[in-house]
Order: C-alpha cells, then sequence, then structure tokens
C-alpha cells in the first residue's frame, strides 16, 4: 500500500511537471503566468533526484555508507571534520552560488524564454549535477584532493597542468566580466555607487570587530553588517538628493573601472579578515535572504512573463550578443546549467566535511539543483519585463543609438513597443537618470526584482528595491572579485615559483605585490577594454567566459570519464561522456564561429579586419579613431584567447582518450589513486546506539 | 518544538563559525588532552580559523 501511494506521487509529479514544461514550450499568448516556471522546475528537479541520481549514486558510482569519509579518518577540528549534511549543504551552496546564474539568463533571454529555461533544466540535471556530483565523490575518495590533483594523478601531468592553467585563465576573465558588470551599474548613478561604496568600509568596520572586539561572534557580527548594508540603500537615497554629495559619487565608466581595479589591489593584499572575510560573511547573508525573498515574491505574486517564447533574434542578430541560438545560448546560460567552477569547489572544502558518502547525493547533486532554481528565477525576473524595455536596458548604444529617441524607434521596429516616456518614468521610479544602455545583465535583473518586489511588498519603494537588488548584486561580484583575484595571486605566486623559488613565498612583499599587480593588469585590461568599447564590451566578454568556464566543465568530466573507464565501468560510461561530448560540440562551434565568422558581431577576425578597414578609410569619427587601434588589438588577443581555451580542451580530451584506449587494450596507465576502504566507526556507533 | 528551535539555531551557529571554538575545545579534549599544551584562546583559534579558511577557492561565479 505505502509502495503504491509513493509510486502514486511520483507518477503524478511526473504529469504534472509534464504538462508544466508542456505549457511552457507550446504557449503562445501574450503572456504566461510564471508560476509554470517554478513548477516545471521543482517537477523536473525532483524526478531528477528521486530516480536518476539515486541511481547513479548506487550503480554508477557505487556510494557506500559504511565506508570512512576523510573527515572522519582525517579529522584534525580544523578543515576535516564530519558535519551533519544539511550544514555541509548550506556551506556547499553559499560556495557554488554566485553572480554567474543571474547574469547568464538575463542576457540570454533575448532568444525568448524558452530555449534559456529548456537549457537550464536539461543541462543541470544531466550534466552540471552529475558533474557536481561525481567529482564530489572521486574527490571524496581521494582525501578531498583538488580536481588539478586528480587529473594529474588519474590522466598524467598535461591533464593537471591544463586545469591549473584552466583555472587561472577563468578566473581572470570571469573578473574581467563581472567587474564590467558592476561598473555599467553605478555608471553615472550616484545612489548606486554610494551603496557599493560603503560596502567596503562597513566589511571593514565587520572584520575588526570580529577580530578584535568580538573575536567569534561571527552571527552578531554579521546582523550588524546586514542592518549597516540596508542603512546603505536608503542613505544612498539621501546622497542622491543632495546637490553637492550627489557630485562627489557622480562618475563615467572609466573612472570607476580605475576605482575597481585599485580596490582589486587592495583586495589582495590586505590581510583576509580585514576586508575579504567579513565581506564575504556579509554577501552571504544577503545572497541566500534575498534568494528566498524573490522566491517567496515569485510565488505569492505569480507575475507574468511577457517576453515571447522564441524571439526572431534566434537567427544571431540580437542586441545583446551576437550569434545563432546554437551554440550561443549555451555558451551564455553557462553556471545555470553546468558551471566547471564547480568542480573546484566539489574537490575542494566540501568533501573534507561529508560525515558519509550517502550525503553526496543531496549535497552534490541537489546542491547544483538549488543552483540551476536561482537561475530559473533569474529568467522569470528579466522576462517578466516588458520585452521593449529588456531591450531597451540592455542594448547597447553601439547597436540601438546613444539617442533614447534613436533606441526606442530601433527597438519597436523590432516588435517590442517602448517609448521614451516609458523609459523615464521608469528610471524615475528607480532613482536613475536614465536606464538606457545599462548592459550587463544586473540592471535589468534589478529592474525586474524591484517590480515583483514592488508589487509584493509596495510599489511605493521601488527606488529604494532596485537599489536594493544592485546593492545585493555588486555585494556579492565584489567578494568574486576579491577571492578570485586573491587566488588568482597565490596560483600566480606558485607558478613563478617554478621559475624563481622565492616568488613561491606568498608572504614576501615584493612577490606578494608583483603577483598581485600582474593578476589585476589581467583582469584590469579587460575590464577597461570593454568600457571604452562602445558595443558595451559585455558581448565579447561573456561569450569569452562561458567558453571557459565550458572547457574547465569538459576537463572535470574528462577526469570523471577517466576514472568510470578505469574503475572498469565503462557500460556507465555515458553518465559523464554524454554531456561531456556536449560540451566539446557546444563550445567548438563557438569558438569556430568567434573566430572564423564573417558577421562583424560574431568573428573577432572579422570585426578586427573591419575595423582596421574603417580607420584606414578614415570613415570613424574621432571619438572612435582614438580608441580603435586598442580594440583592433584586443579582438586579436580575444581571437588568441579563444584559440588557446580551445587548445586546452582538445589536449585534454584528447589525453583522456589515450588513457581509456591503453586502459582497454590492457596496456599499464596510471593506477586509480583511490583510498582503500575503511569501515566507518561513525555508522557502527549509530548502529549500536 | 522547543527542541526544533534548539536544533535550528544550533545548526545556524555551525553553519556560520559562531561555535567553532567550542568544537574545537571538544576536539581538544578528546584527542590532545594529554599533550600538556594549553588549548588556544578563543581569540587566538579565531585568528587561525579565520586564516585557514580562506586559503584556496572557496567561492564561485
Amino acid at each position: 500500500m505505502n509502495t503504491l501511494l509513493k509510486n502514486a506521487i511520483w507518477i503524478l509529479v511526473a504529469i504534472l511537471g509534464a504538462a508544466a514544461v508542456g505549457g511552457i514550450a507550446i504557449n503562445r499568448g501574450e503572456s504566461i503566468n510564471s508560476l509554470w516556471f517554478v513548477v516545471a522546475a521543482l517537477c523536473v528537479y525532483s524526478l531528477a533526484y528521486r530516480f536518476y541520481a539515486a541511481w547513479i549514486a548506487a550503480t554508477v558510482l557505487t556510494v557506500d555508507a559504511t565506508r570512512a569519509t576523510p573527515a572522519e579518518r582525517l579529522e584534525n577540528g580544523h578543515d576535516f571534520a564530519p558535519t551533519n549534511r544539511w550544514i555541509v549543504f548550506g556551506h556547499h551552496f553559499a560556495a557554488i552560488a554566485g553572480p554567474g546564474p543571474l547574469v547568464g539568463p538575463t542576457l540570454a533571454a533575448q532568444f525568448g524564454y524558452l530555449p534559456g529555461t529548456l537549457w537550464i533544466l536539461i543541462g543541470s540535471v544531466l550534466g552540471g549535477c552529475v558533474q557536481d556530483m561525481s567529482i564530489l565523490f572521486f574527490s571524496t575518495r581521494r582525501n578531498g584532493r583538488s580536481i588539478g590533483q586528480m587529473a594529474r594523478d588519474e590522466l598524467g601531468p598535461l591533464g593537471g597542468t591544463a586545469a591549473l592553467i584552466g583555472t587561472f585563465a577563468i578566473m581572470i576573465i570571469l573578473i574581467a566580466v563581472l567587474s564590467l558588470i558592476v561598473v555599467n551599474a553605478m555608471k553615472h548613478s550616484p545612489w548606486a555607487t554610494f551603496t557599493v561604496s560603503a560596502t567596503i568600509p562597513i566589511a571593514m568596520f565587520i572584520g575588526i570587530y570580529m577580530r578584535y572586539l568580538r573575536p567569534g561572534q561571527v552571527m552578531e557580527a554579521s546582523a550588524i553588517g546586514v542592518a549597516l548594508l540596508l542603512l546603505s540603500v536608503v542613505a544612498g537615497g539621501w546622497v542622491d538628493h543632495n546637490e553637492m554629495l550627489r557630485g562627489w559619487f557622480d562618475h563615467d565608466g572609466l573612472t570607476l573601472a580605475w576605482g575597481i581595479m585599485l580596490y582589486g589591489l587592495a583586495a589582495a593584499t590586505l590581510p583576509v579578515w580585514l576586508l575579504l572575510a567579513p565581506r564575504d560573511y556579509l554577501s552571504t547573508y544577503m545572497k541566500l535572504g534575498t534568494i528566498t525573498l524573490l522566491a517567496v515574491a515569485i510565488v505569492i505574486l505569480q507575475p507574468s512573463v511577457k517576453m515571447p517564447a522564441v524571439t526572431q533574434f534566434i537567427d544571431g542578430t540580437g542586441p545583446i550578443f551576437g550569434g545563432k541560438l546554437f551554440p550561443f545560448v549555451f555558451i551564455t546560460i553557462a553556471c545555470g546549467a553546468i558551471s566547471g567552477f564547480h568542480a573546484l569547489i566539489a574537490s575542494g572544502t566540501t568533501p573534507k566535511l561529508l560525515a558519509n558518502e550517502r550525503d553526496i547525493r543531496m549535497i552534490g547533486y541537489g546542491g547544483m539543483a538549488l543552483e540551476s532554481m536561482v537561475a530559473i528565477m533569474a529568467m522569470v525576473a528579466a522576462t517578466v519585463l516588458d520585452p521593449g524595455v529588456f531591450f531597451a536596458i540592455n542594448s547597447p548604444a553601439g547597436i540601438v543609438g546613444k539617442e533614447a529617441i534613436d533606441a526606442v524607434t530601433k527597438i519597436s521596429g523590432w516588435g517590442f513597443p517602448v517609448t521614451v516616456e516609458q523609459m523615464r518614468l521608469l528610471a524615475e521610479q528607480m532613482g536613475e537618470t536614465t536606464l538606457f544602455a545599462r548592459t550587463g545583465g544586473a540592471p535589468s535583473l534589478a529592474v525586474g526584482m524591484a517590480s515583483i518586489f514592488g508589487s509584493a511588498f509596495g510599489n511605493s519603494l521601488l527606488a529604494l528595491w532596485y537599489h536594493f537588488a544592485i546593492m545585493f548584486e555588486a555585494i556579492f561580484i565584489l567578494t568574486t572579485l576579491d577571492a578570485g583575484t586573491r587566488v588568482g595571486r597565490f596560483m600566480l605566486q606558485d607558478m613563478l615559483g617554478n621559475i624563481w623559488p622565492k616568488m613561491a613565498e606568498t608572504s614576501w612583499l615584493p612577490s606578494m605585490l608583483l603577483s598581485s599587480c600582474l593578476v589585476v593588469a589581467g583582469w584590469g585590461y579587460f575590464l577597461y577594454i570593454g568600457v571604452i568599447d562602445p558595443n558595451g564590451g559585455v558581448n565579447i566578454l561573456w561569450p569569452l567566459f562561458g567558453m571557459a568556464n565550458q572547457m574547465l566543465a569538459a576537463i572535470a568530466l574528462c577526469v570523471g570519464t577517466g576514472i568510470l573507464v578505469k574503475s572498469d565501468k565503462i557500460r556507465y560510461v555515458g553518465v559523464t561522456a554524454l554531456p561531456l561530448l556536449w560540451l566539446i560540440i557546444v563550445t567548438t562551434t563557438a569558438a569556430w564561429q568567434k573566430l572564423t565568422s564573417r558577421d562583424l558581431r560574431i568573428g573577432f577576425m572579422a570585426a578586427a579586419e573591419d575595423l582596421q578597414a574603417k580607420l584606414a578609410s578614415g570613415a570613424l569619427p574621432t571619438e572612435k579613431a582614438t580608441v580603435a587601434p586598442q580594440l583592433i588589438f584586443n579582438l586579436h588577443l580575444d581571437a588568441l584567447l579563444t584559440l588557446f581555451f580551445i587548445g586546452i580542451l582538445w589536449l585534454i580530451v584528447f589525453d583522456m582518450l589515450r588513457v581509456c584506449v591503453r586502459y582497454l587494450n590492457g596496456h599499464p596507465v596510471l593506477p586509480l589513486t583511490e583510498t582503500p576502504h575503511s569501515s566507518s566507526r561513525l555508522v557502527e556507533d549509530w548502529v549500536r546506539d | 518544538m522547543l527542541a526544533k528551535l534548539t536544533t535550528l539555531w544550533q545548526g545556524l551557529r555551525q553553519l556560520s563559525g559562531d561555535d567553532a571554538y567550542e568544537r574545537y575545545l571538544h576536539h581538544y579534549a578528546q584527542h590532545h588532552a594529554d599533550s600538556g599544551e594549553a588549548p588556544l584562546t578563543k581569540a587566538a583559534f579565531f585568528k587561525q580559523w579565520q586564516d585557514k579558511k580562506w586559503q584556496g577557492i572557496n567561492r564561485c561565479c
């Protein structure tokens, strides 16, 4: 009877899920209730978790609940500590959830809501969740070793080096694009600039509080910090209304870019406790709180999604970024469906906390499913806007024109009506002077969130909600920037240490300064180019980031596939090999188009040649002609970088295939590095009690 | 009900790291009590804990 009931429930979930997904897919009406998105996502995730993830855990990975985990065997009271699975889930989710799943779907909404939504659902349950879970499992069986070490141990030195360089490269691009998004949100917005700047002294105060005033009182300090952050949002409004103060915080993009670079340099060299650690606490609380709030607001309010299911821009002419639906929707969604970066977390802190292998499904698979849910909510927040408004905010001036009237004429001409008056009113409501050409996704997400929050909790506070949303995004973008620059610095010091051992001493001041400056210069360069680029920069940087992230995911899946083959599980190799194959196809196609396409908005080389020709013939206006040489150089550099990413990808794929073929033919390969079985005493204790 | 709230509160404390020092003392009493060295003070432990936590990659995109 009990089983019958359970089966009946799962059948109902399946029917409901199919109806919701089908409803989203075939709807061609004016609008669609966003609750369908939530229902479809919840059904898909729970079915996949209940059946696919359970099958992978039991049959493919053969999770063993009686086996002692590294946390138990190597317990040291610090990083190795068996921890309750809900706590581990919290840590893991806080670590993997970043700004990526918020930005990607917002940009991909230019294709309409359907392609992005489908890829978020399918990509996560078949790709992203599987990657996270299997890497977490393999790392747990190897004393919590990192993905780079596993690549070296299981495939060979080539794989290890590729993983290391890949991680470093993705970090640089990631920080560049994220800081560009923050700059675009703060450009000539005194309110946003004040609020975002205020987060720095607030974090420092909390750092001092936690270190010296009340050591170790993390929650108390964080609560004070969150209160101060909320105050800074309100205070930003006062600044905005004060003529004199306004001027201090009203800057153009380039000034803000230099400011962010200086900040990154400070963050990488200052002690962690002063800036990085407290900022991270604050951003974690803000992130979890705001995402919960957004979920509640969407469920209560059920706003209508006004974007069409599919727009005409699937042909590659989209204003936000150029390129056809295939492969660019997959590259753009990135982290919301599958993120190679997660492999670094799943093979870092998390495996050292697991009390039991049984928890791997919930933490690895479940954690990514929740992350993907965040991406669905971002998609909803982007598509509840009037499509005309959405495109007016997100289209760069280089595409739709600098003047408001040109922009609205062009966008309305695409069939997405919008007026200057509508945009002016919206900007006024949000407490901004203009919302045109605020590329990067953050401002349109903030407008979407503000309108959802506004109608759920009171419309009079729209400007507050908008700047709250901007602050929320900025604070964890800046956390990624801090942490990334610092990690990049350590990695660079490590690499330079191979040439000159003294450089590897992480606290040696000259090495610290030199490597920090190099890392900041690395992403600062791309940020600078992004700011001076009249087409907005995001359209170049985000695809590069997407390709880099998918490349890292491919490296992780290569490691997983190699281990499966070497463990004589070739029957199940499709679990990691099929998502890998798909990533290879998508990334290679995107890279190929980026290199060879004659479409100026896609091909780097074509754009460079075009600019060169225009510069030579004097067809460019003076302001464009002065930056053109830099843009041309940058386009060549981007092409080189794309070639580099794809080269690394193919290198590691061939390395993995080499290992697999050798193994299958009975030739010697590197042995599996799994630690031997030892029985868990935690489980025995449990049974005895 | 009260027991559930207490568990929730404990979970929150553990998640945020509020009880890290208590857990350290517990671990110390079980494993290092006979080493002759006194356990770290709360401030010293917290310094070490924080510095350790921030080595390597622990935040994502």
